[in-house]
């Protein structure tokens, strides 16, 4: 007995690039179904080739037994394929009926379009869904979540048997996921298949029945939900054990690097009191507004501090800017790569040289030789994914574009390297590669200073977190002493004037 | 050992950047040749060494204009003085030799310097202030000329110099014509500060991403400061070249030149947006207008239209490059 949908053997690829290899994906019908993987690792490109957004190179698709071609959107929906996607696609200012039907409008024999005959056929759908709304109702009346729904019922409408939902609750509230996972199960009732795009592990547990996981364009496998844990799902997109995501050695020296007394500069640093030892990773935490970056970014010399000392290798130092910051040995990878990192129309050697020009750049003569040098050496030691040196750097993907502002700082040694949300936005694969970097750097000596909003990083990471409540620091916690709850208690204590 | 090791490195520097240059501006050189195989066919006189060597002369000071406007908007900025700190600095110079009696060996400098005072008054207000460099620039387009034009009188002032002439259209070791060596000092000059300094690189970092040069330790006010003196030295020189050519100052000299700098950078593919561009690709550009404004003088078509054939060759070179975007 054949399954509803049987993808085999898939491959497709892009200017040279292969994207997918091999990927079989089946799904039974009324079964939900997840897609998992990471940024990068095919998902969609699947989902599109299913949707007939982009033609297959190679394998077969077989729906209810038959093998099908699909090299059109129109294919698709006439075989029943249907892929909601994340951003609705809806004429807010119709009625349901109106995007219902929108595409195949009823119309009379002079051209007219029939609008009671639509809401009609339309509130039939309605109906059948339990869905509690009136036809006519205009789409911008409707919450996002109602919107979402009649954006399914018109898949149905189509006669879809498949509906490929991609990342459906990104935009939903807790309640309005329930309602969403309610007319996911009136679908199953009706034999309708759905395959369900999410990074959420919580909701796959929720929903799904089984789960197909592809990694770096190629199917890892296919568990059934209940059977499998969590740690197993993480494995299998990482490509590694669990234990092996974060490293974490004991390098710390007792040596004080940094001594930040009552540090204020004037605005959302109030009073902040750390130090940090050699090989010492010190992670700072608090919630949004507590003041994190705007410490460091005046350590850094970026902006003035008011009040205060910072005590460098023993010294009292007060960096006017960042270039004097640099010069001392300071580092620093910001927040957001994108508007504060790097040099998105420049090339990889450009964003990682940037630093030290003059080490290439002397009196008129340019030695491109040990640039390329410097920049290739990047490339082996940090495994940054890239066509080469020339390639532009808004064409990488997040994780090596971290990786190459990364890579930017350790041109030159550093003492002290600050490091901003350093895997925002980051892969999973990379972002162990970046914690084992990280770990390294400290076990070489040089002192880390993250910030970071994401819990379990710090935890598994830092020797010791300082903890920041409105410009205030209100605790350094030791790493025998990180916990979710002390963390957040500090994050959340109010310091008096 | 060490000179030898320098010499060839020159040498072969050079002529990878030649190829580096054809290599990024193909399309545009291809246009280059297909507008010249059109024009010889359709004149005689156009496919000849004399022609070629007047377009040389005529695109002189364009080529030096847009060299420095080059630098000026990969930093994501646009200089609209320039044309008037043409008339500033030709005006001045030639008023200073007839009418005040000073040596032209001082009015020349002294005319520079004058001119460069407007770029120093651009990048000292762009670099401090929030206030955009095309008005700053175009406030100050109106100011010099309106200088020019008072300083002149609204009359032209004739020069009869030994050194002017020279400047204007002698000849160096032998035979070779002053604007050529004027180009290839220009060029020279900017390219190494582009490709070779430290500065070269600040631009591109400036004009790409000014938040995430601080973080890199770059004064993006240094630098902006910098490139607009830069411009404005360029432009103060191509007046004096201006004014020796005709040997008189008017005080409509320069008008449209920054139009024609400016054509020349975007034909040549670097983007108004700033952080990407090649010095390469602006001399060819300057060479597809002078090549149009030499074949459409040669045809006799009214200079009305030369404007809208140049407006259409510009916005044809951008929607290109935007296609072309667009694909990637």
């Amino acid at each position: 007995m054949s399954s509803l949908l049987e993808m085999k053997n898939i491959s497709k690829s892009f200017s040279g690039n292969k994207v997918l290899s091999g990927v079989n994906l089946l799904v039974e019908e009324g079964e939900v179904h997840a897609l998992l993987g990471e940024n990068g690792a095919g998902k969609s490109t699947l989902m599109k080739i299913l949707g007939g957004i982009y033609t297959k190179d190679g394998g077969t698709i077989s729906i209810d037994g038959e093998e099908v071609q699909i090299h059109s959107v129109d294919d698709a929906r006439d075989k029943g394929v249907s892929i909601i996607h994340q951003e609705l696609m809806l004429a807010e200012h119709l009625t349901i009926a109106e995007n219902i039907f929108m595409g195949r409008e009823i119309k009379n024999k002079a051209g007219i379009v029939n609008l009671k005959k639509q809401e009609q056929i339309a509130q039939g759908f309605l109906d059948q869904y339990e869905i509690g709304l009136e036809s006519n109702l205009r789409l911008d009346k409707l919450t996002i979540a109602k919107q979402q729904m009649v954006e399914i019922i018109r898949a149905v409408s189509f006669g879809a048997k498949i509906i490929v939902m991609d990342e459906p609750t990104s935009s939903l509230s807790d309640a309005e996921v329930e309602i969403l996972y309610e007319m996911i199960r009136v679908l199953k009732k009706k034999a309708v298949a759905v395959i369900y795009i999410s990074h959420r592990l919580n909701e796959l547990y929720d929903i799904t029945d089984r789960i197909t996981v592809l990694r770096d364009g190629e199917s890892v496998g296919t568990v059934v939900t209940k059977e499998t844990k969590r740690q197993q799902l993480i494995s299998m997109m990482v490509g590694r054990d669990l234990s092996s995501y974060y490293t974490k050695t004991d390098n710390v020296v007792n040596e004080t690097v940094l001594k930040v007394t009552d540090l204020s500069d004037g605005n959302k640093v109030k009073r902040v009191n750390f130090d940090l030892k050699k090989g010492e990773i010190l992670g700072i935490a608090g919630l949004v507004g507590a003041g994190r970056s705007e410490t460091v970014e005046c350590l850094f010399g970026l902006t003035q501090k008011k009040a205060g000392t910072i005590e460098y290798k023993g010294k009292e130092v007060a960096f006017k800017n960042p270039r004097e910051a640099m010069a001392q040995g300071f580092g620093f990878v910001p927040e957001d790569r994108k508007q504060e990192g790097l040099f998105l129309q420049s090339d990889v050697r450009f964003n990682t040289t940037i630093n030290i020009v003059e080490r290439f750049l002397k009196k008129l003569l340019w030695n491109r030789q040990k640039e390329n040098e410097i920049v290739s050496e990047k490339i082996d030691d940090m495994h940054i994914k890239v066509t080469g040196a020339s390639q532009i750097v808004s064409k990488l993907s997040g994780g090596n574009q971290q990786k190459v502002l990364i890579a930017r700082w350790l041109c030159s040694t550093r003492t002290v390297l600050i490091l901003d949300e350093p895997t925002r936005g980051v892969d999973v694969k990379t972002k162990a590669e970046i914690y084992a970097l990280i770990d390294n750097l400290a076990k070489s000596g040089m002192s880390i200073i993250m910030v970071s909003s994401e819990l379990p990083e710090l935890i598994n990471m830092s020797d010791r977190v300082m903890v920041m409540c409105n410009g205030y620091s209100t605790g350094i916690l030791k790493r025998d002493e990180l916990s979710q709850e002390n963390i957040m208690t500090l994050a959340t204590t109010e310091v008096g004037a | 050992m060490e000179a030898k090791k320098t010499k060839e490195n020159w040498f072969a520097s050079f002529g990878r950047s030649v190829l580096a240059g054809l290599k990024t501006n193909g399309g545009i050189i291809i246009g280059l040749i297909i507008i010249c195989i059109i024009l010889g066919i359709m004149t005689d006189s156009f496919l000849t060494i004399r022609n070629f060597t007047n377009i040389m002369r005529q695109i002189s000071i364009n080529v030096i204009l847009a060299c420095g406007m080059t630098m000026v908007i990969i930093l994501g900025g646009i200089d609209l003085s320039v044309g008037s700190i043409i008339a500033v600095s030709g005006c001045l110079c030639c008023g200073l030799i007839t009418n005040t009696g000073v040596p032209s060996y001082a009015a020349i400098p002294i005319s520079i310097l004058a001119g460069t005072l407007v770029g120093i008054f651009n990048g000292a207000v762009i670099s401090r202030t929030t206030i955009p460099p095309f008005i700053v620039t175009l406030a100050m387009m109106n100011i010099g000329r309106g200088f020019a034009r008072i300083y002149t009188k609204a009359t032209t002032i004739l020069v009869d110099d030994e050194l002017f002439t020279f400047i204007g259209s002698g000849t160096v070791l032998g035979g070779i014509p002053i604007h050529i060596v004027y180009m290839v000092i220009v060029i020279a000059v900017s390219a190494l500060i582009l490709n070779r300094t430290k500065l070269g690189r600040n631009i591109y970092a400036v004009g790409d991403n000014k938040q995430a040069a601080a973080y890199s330790g770059i004064h993006a006010k240094k630098v902006t400061m910098t490139v607009f003196v830069i411009m404005g030295f360029f432009a103060a020189c191509a007046g004096i070249i201006s004014s020796a050519r005709t040997f008189s100052g008017q005080f409509n000299v320069g008008e449209g030149a920054e139009m024609d700098a400016i054509s020349a950078v975007v034909l040549g593919g670097t983007s108004m947006s700033g952080g990407i561009g090649h010095l390469s690709g602006t001399i060819i550009g300057c060479v597809v207008i002078g090549v149009l404004n030499n074949g459409m003088n040669i045809l006799g078509i009214d200079s009305s239209w030369q404007y809208v054939v140049k407006g259409i060759v510009v916005l044809l070179a951008v929607f290109i490059d935007y296609f072309k975007k667009i694909r990637e």
